[in-house]
C-alpha cells in the first residue's frame, strides 16, 4: 500500500476516533471496509473485474455469514438495514461510472449498473431460497469450506489463474492473445479465505459466537489488516468492536501513533532501502563474489522482516485509533534460539491458524489410528504437511514448496535434537556465560536457517535458488 | 526524581527541533555530498553517476556534483609517483553509452597500459550523458581537485549551440557553480538565464530539499549493488542502430550560415583552456557516423547537416591554430559500422579503435 493511502486511512481513523462513538464507530467500520476493498483493488486487465473482485468479496462473505450464523441472528431486522446500506455504497461506487471526477474509489471507470443489478438480484435470491430453508445441514458449511478452497487454489496456482484468465477474457469478450496468470489479482482474499475457514470450522465445531452481518463484514474486511493481516480471531475481535467506545484518548493515542510511526519507518525507510540491494530474480545472476552474494542474501532477510512487520505496525496502529487491538503477528522472531521459537515468533497469527486448523486436527487424526504411526514420524508428516501448506498459501509453485520443505524439515530436526539433546545441554549450560553462548550460537544458526530459506522464497526458479546457495559457499 | 514521559511534552519538542534542523540546512546548505561510502566500504565507480532506471542500472541521476566526485574512483586513489593521470570529459560517448565501463575510451586507454613520460598512463572517466560545453567546464573544473597531467575533451558540434548551454538539468541545478565559472574563468553566462532552477528559502529546507537528500542515499545504496555487480548501467537486449537513411533536411537548431560565435558558445572552450591552467589540455573532435543511406549527400548523420558540420571542423582548426590550443580532429576514423544507437555512440570495437588514434597524442603531450 502506498505511503499517501496509508496516511489518508491513518488521518480518516483518527478522525473518527476523535468524532464517532458507539454505533458512529460501528458504521464508520463497516463503510470505510467496503469502500477501501475497492479502492485498494488494482486496476486489472480484464475488463471491469477491478469492480467485480471487491463485489465477489462482499457476496461470499455475505453468504458465508449466513451458513454460519444462528437462525436467531439471521432473523435480526438490523442484518436487512446493514445489507440494504453496503449494497447502496456499492451502487454508489457504480454510479460513478458517470461522474469521472468521482471516480476515486475505483481503479477504472466502474462497468454498467445493470450487471451490478443482476448480480445483486442473484445474491438475493440465494439468500431468499436459503431463508426458506427451515434448517441448515451441515453440507451447506462444507460446501462454503471448498468454494473458498477451491477459490484460493484458484488463485494460488499458476496454472489455475492462467485459465481463469482466459475463461474470464473469453466472457468479457477481450482479446485472449498476451493471457497471463498475472492478469487476475484478487485483493486480499488470502486473509479473507483464512478468516472464511476460521469461522466455517469454528460453525462446525459449535464454537462461533453469534455475529451479525455489520459485526461478520466488519471483522472479515477490516479495512487496516484487509491486505496484509494480521489474521484476528473473530471472538476476540468482536469483543473490541462491542465494549463501549467513548472515543480516542490521549491514553490510547500516543501508543497508537508511535506504532504507526513505527510501522511507516521500518516499511517506508528501512525495507524500502534495503529492497535495492536484496535478493532477486535479476540480480542473484549478477553479483559476482561470494562475499556479495551473502550481504543481498541478509539484506533479503532483513527486508522482508521490515517490511512485513512495518506492515503490521501500521495496521495495529491504525486499528488502535478505532478502538480496536489486533493482535500481534511478529515478536523479534530473528532473536529466537531455534526454528520453533522462530515459528512461534514469525507471523503469529498466521501460524496459530495453521495450528488450530490444520496442525491439531491431522495430529488428533493420526494419533486416533488404531496402529498409531511412531512419534517421529507423526511429528515428521504433521510438520511437514502443516509447512507445505504454508508454503502453499504464499502460492502452488515449486519455490513455495521448497520453501515449505526446507521449515518442515528443519522444525523435525529441531525437535529431534531438542529431544535428544535437551539434557546433556542443560548440564553443560550450567553458567550464564555458556547459556549465553548457547543461547547466541542457536540464535546465528536458526537466523542463518531461516537466511537461507528466504532464497527459495524470493526466486521463481529452484535453479537460481540453488546456484545462489553454491555461490554464497563458493571458495 | 521524576522520570515520567509527558508524550505531549516530547511531540512539541520534536517538532520544535525538527523546525530548527530544518532552518539549520536551509541557512547552512552543507555540502553533505562530500560523505561518501564509496571509496570507503565499496569501490568507486568508474563512471559518474546517471541512470534513469535504478533498479535495472544500480545507478541513478542527481545533481550534487560533490555526491557524483565522491562516488567515482578518482575521488579515492591517491596519485601514485609513477601515475601520468589522465581525465577525459565529454558527453555519453565518453561516458559510455551500452558500453561497460572497460570497453568505453577510458577502458580501453588503461586497457592498453600506455606509457608517458616514463609513467603508467591511467585514465579516468569524467564524462557525463548530455551534450553541453558549459556542462563539460563544470564537470573540467571539478576534476582539476584530482591533480590531472592531461585533460582530454571530446566533443562535438552539438555541445556548442548557446540554447543547449544550461538547458542540461545537472547545469540548470548547479546555478552557484557556473556562475563561480563565470567570474573566475571568463564563462558566458546570461544574468537572467531562465534555465537555472532558483530555490527558494523552503526549498532549501530538509523537506522541502528531500528529494536531493534521498537521492544522495539511494547513490550510497546502490553503491553496493554496484560492487556486487560491477554494473552501472541497463544494457537492453536489443536497441535500435543509428539512423543512416535520413531526410532531405539541411536544419540544424534554427541556425543558418555562416556560425559563430553568436549562436555557437565558443567562449566555453577558452574557459575551458583557462581552467586547465598549467595542466595539458587536448581538444578533440569525437568521431562520429558519416552514413551513406537516403539523403547522405545532405546530411552527415541525424544529428548534422553536411555545411553545419564542415564549418563547425573550419571553425575548430582556426580557433586552435589562432589559440595555440593542442586539437585533434577525429571525426571520421571510425568505420560506420562500429556504431550503436547513435552518430556518436560505438561499439568496443570502435572504442578500441579510437583509443589507438588518441594514444598517440596521449604521448605527445606528456610534459
Amino acid at each position: 500500500m502506498a505511503l499517501d493511502r496509508i496516511l489518508i486511512l491513518a488521518a480518516a481513523s483518527l478522525l473518527c476516533g476523535i468524532f464517532l462513538r458507539e454505533r458512529g464507530r460501528a458504521w464508520f467500520l463497516l463503510i470505510a471496509s467496503v469502500l477501501v476493498i475497492f479502492w485498494l483493488q488494482p486496476a486489472l486487465p480484464i475488463r471491469g473485474f477491478d469492480f467485480w473482485t471487491p463485489i465477489a468479496t462482499l457476496v461470499l462473505v455475505v453468504l458465508t455469514w449466513y451458513f454460519t450464523a444462528d437462525d436467531e441472528t439471521r432473523k435480526q431486522r438490523k442484518n436487512t438495514i446493514v445489507l440494504l446500506i453496503v449494497a447502496s455504497v456499492v451502487l454508489l461506487l457504480n454510479l460513478t461510472r458517470f461522474v469521472p471526477q468521482l471516480q476515486i474509489f475505483t481503479a477504472s471507470r466502474p462497468p454498467q449498473l445493470e450487471t451490478t443489478l443482476i448480480i445483486f438480484l442473484i445474491s438475493g435470491l440465494t439468500l431468499l431460497a436459503l431463508s426458506r430453508l427451515t434448517r441448515f445441514s451441515a453440507s451447506f458449511l462444507t460446501l462454503g469450506l471448498i468454494l473458498t478452497i477451491g477459490l484460493f487454489l484458484t488463485l494460488k496456482v499458476p496454472a489455475l489463474t492462467y485459465w481463469t484468465s482466459y475463461a474470464l477474457r473469453s466472457l468479457t469478450g477481450q482479446s485472449l492473445d498476451g493471457t497471463r496468470n498475472t492478469d487476475f489479482v484478487w485483493l486480499g482474499f488470502s486473509y479473507v479465505a483464512f478468516r472464511l475457514i476460521h469461522t466455517i470450522r469454528d460453525r462446525q465445531m459449535g464454537r462461533l459466537p453469534s455475529v451479525d452481518l455489520g459485526e461478520y463484514l466488519t471483522y472479515v474486511i477490516f479495512f487496516p489488516a484487509f491486505t496484509a493481516g494480521p489474521i484476528d480471531r473473530i471472538e476476540r475481535f468482536i469483543k473490541d468492536l462491542r465494549a463501549p467506545f467513548a472515543g480516542l484518548t490521549l491514553g490510547t493515542f500516543y501508543p497508537a501513533s508511535q506504532r504507526l510511526l513505527l510501522g511507516l519507518f521500518k516499511k517506508f525507510v528501512i525495507a524500502d532501502a534495503l529492497a535495492l540491494i536484496a535478493l532477486n530474480d535479476t540480480n542473484a545472476l549478477q553479483v559476482k563474489s561470494t562475499g556479495w552474494m551473502w550481504v543481498i542474501v541478509y539484506a533479503y532477510a532483513f527486508q522482508i522482516y521490515f517490511d512485513f512487520s512495518g506492515y503490521t505496525d501500521i495496521a495495529l496502529g491504525i486499528a488502535r485509533l478505532l478502538g480496536i487491538k489486533l493482535p500481534e503477528n511478529f515478536a523479534s522472531p530473528y532473536l529466537k534460539p531455534n526454528l520453533t521459537q522462530f515459528w512461534n515468533n514469525w507471523h503469529m497469527t498466521l501460524t496459530q491458524w495453521f495450528r488450530a486448523y490444520f496442525f491439531n486436527p491431522i495430529t488428533r487424526w493420526l494419533r486416533s489410528w488404531q496402529k498409531p504411526l511412531s512419534m517421529p514420524m507423526m511429528i515428521l508428516l504433521t510438520q511437514v504437511a502443516t509447512m507445505l501448506l504454508i508454503g502453499f498459501w504464499h502460492g502452488v509453485t515449486w519455490n513455495f514448496t521448497l520453501w515449505g520443505l526446507w521449515h518442515g524439515l528443519g522444525l523435525f530436526i529441531h525437535n529431534r535434537w531438542s529431544d535428544m539433546t535437551k539434557a546433556k545441554a542443560a548440564t553443560w549450560a550450567g553458567t550464564p556465560a555458556k547459556q549465553a553462548v548457547l543461547n547466541i550460537s542457536g540464535i546465528l544458526l536458526t537466523f542463518h536457517f531461516v537466511a537461507f530459506g528466504w532464497i527459495f522464497f524470493a526466486l521463481s526458479s529452484p535453479v537460481a535458488s540453488w546456484q545462489v546457495l553454491l555461490k554464497l559457499f563458493e571458495r | 526524581m521524576n522520570h515520567e514521559i509527558k508524550p505531549l511534552n516530547v511531540l512539541v519538542k520534536g517538532l520544535l527541533l525538527f523546525l530548527l534542523f530544518n532552518l539549520v540546512i536551509a541557512a547552512w546548505q552543507p555540502r553533505v555530498g562530500q560523505f561518501s561510502l564509496y571509496n570507503i566500504l565499496y569501490p568507486g565507480r568508474e563512471r559518474l553517476p546517471f541512470g534513469e532506471n535504478p533498479k535495472q542500472s544500480y545507478n541513478l541521476s542527481l545533481f550534487n556534483l560533490d555526491a557524483m566526485f565522491a562516488s567515482h574512483v578518482i575521488a579515492g586513489t591517491p596519485k601514485a609517483d609513477d601515475e601520468f593521470r589522465v581525465i577525459v570529459i565529454g558527453d555519453s560517448s565518453v561516458w559510455g553509452t551500452l558500453l561497460k565501463p572497460e570497453e568505453t575510451l577510458i577502458g580501453q586507454l588503461n586497457e592498453a597500459s600506455l606509457n608517458a613520460c616514463k609513467k603508467n598512463v591511467r585514465a579516468y572517466n569524467l564524462g557525463y550523458p548530455t551534450i553541453s560545453l558549459t556542462k563539460d567546464v563544470m564537470m573540467l573544473s571539478y576534476g582539476m581537485q584530482y591533480d590531472p597531467d592531461l585533460v582530454i575533451w571530446m566533443t562535438t558540434l552539438d555541445a556548442f549551440p548557446n540554447e543547449k548551454q544550461t538547458s542540461t538539468p545537472l547545469v540548470a541545478n548547479n546555478e552557484a557553480n557556473v556562475r563561480g565559472l563565470a567570474t573566475s574563468y571568463g564563462l558566458r553566462v546570461e544574468a537572467d538565464d531562465p534555465n537555472f532552477e532558483k530555490k527558494s528559502f523552503w526549498e532549501k529546507t530538509f523537506v522541502g530539499d528531500r528529494r536531493s537528500w534521498a537521492d544522495i542515499i539511494r547513490l550510497q545504496i546502490y553503491g553496493v549493488m554496484w560492487s556486487a555487480t560491477g554494473i552501472d548501467q541497463f544494457y537492453p537486449a536489443e536497441y535500435e542502430k543509428a539512423k543512416t537513411d535520413l531526410d532531405a533536411d539541411e536544419s540544424y537548431h534554427d541556425l543558418t550560415s555562416p556560425l559563430n560565435e553568436d549562436v555557437l558558445a565558443i567562449n566555453a572552450l577558452g574557459a575551458g583552456f583557462h581552467v586547465a591552467g598549467e595542466t595539458p589540455m587536448l581538444l578533440v573532435n569525437e568521431p562520429m557516423l558519416i552514413s551513406a543511406g537516403a539523403n547522405s549527400d545532405i546530411r552527415y548523420n541525424f544529428f548534422y547537416p553536411r555545411w553545419a558540420y564542415d564549418e563547425y571542423r573550419e571553425i575548430m582548426f582556426d580557433l586552435s591554430e589562432r589559440n595555440g590550443w593542442a586539437y585533434v580532429d577525429l571525426w571520421d576514423v571510425i568505420p560506420a559500422n562500429e556504431f550503436t544507437n547513435s552518430a556518436i555512440h560505438l561499439t568496443p570495437a570502435g572504442e578500441k579503435l579510437l583509443a589507438e588514434n588518441l594514444a598517440p597524442y596521449i604521448l605527445e603531450n606528456c610534459k
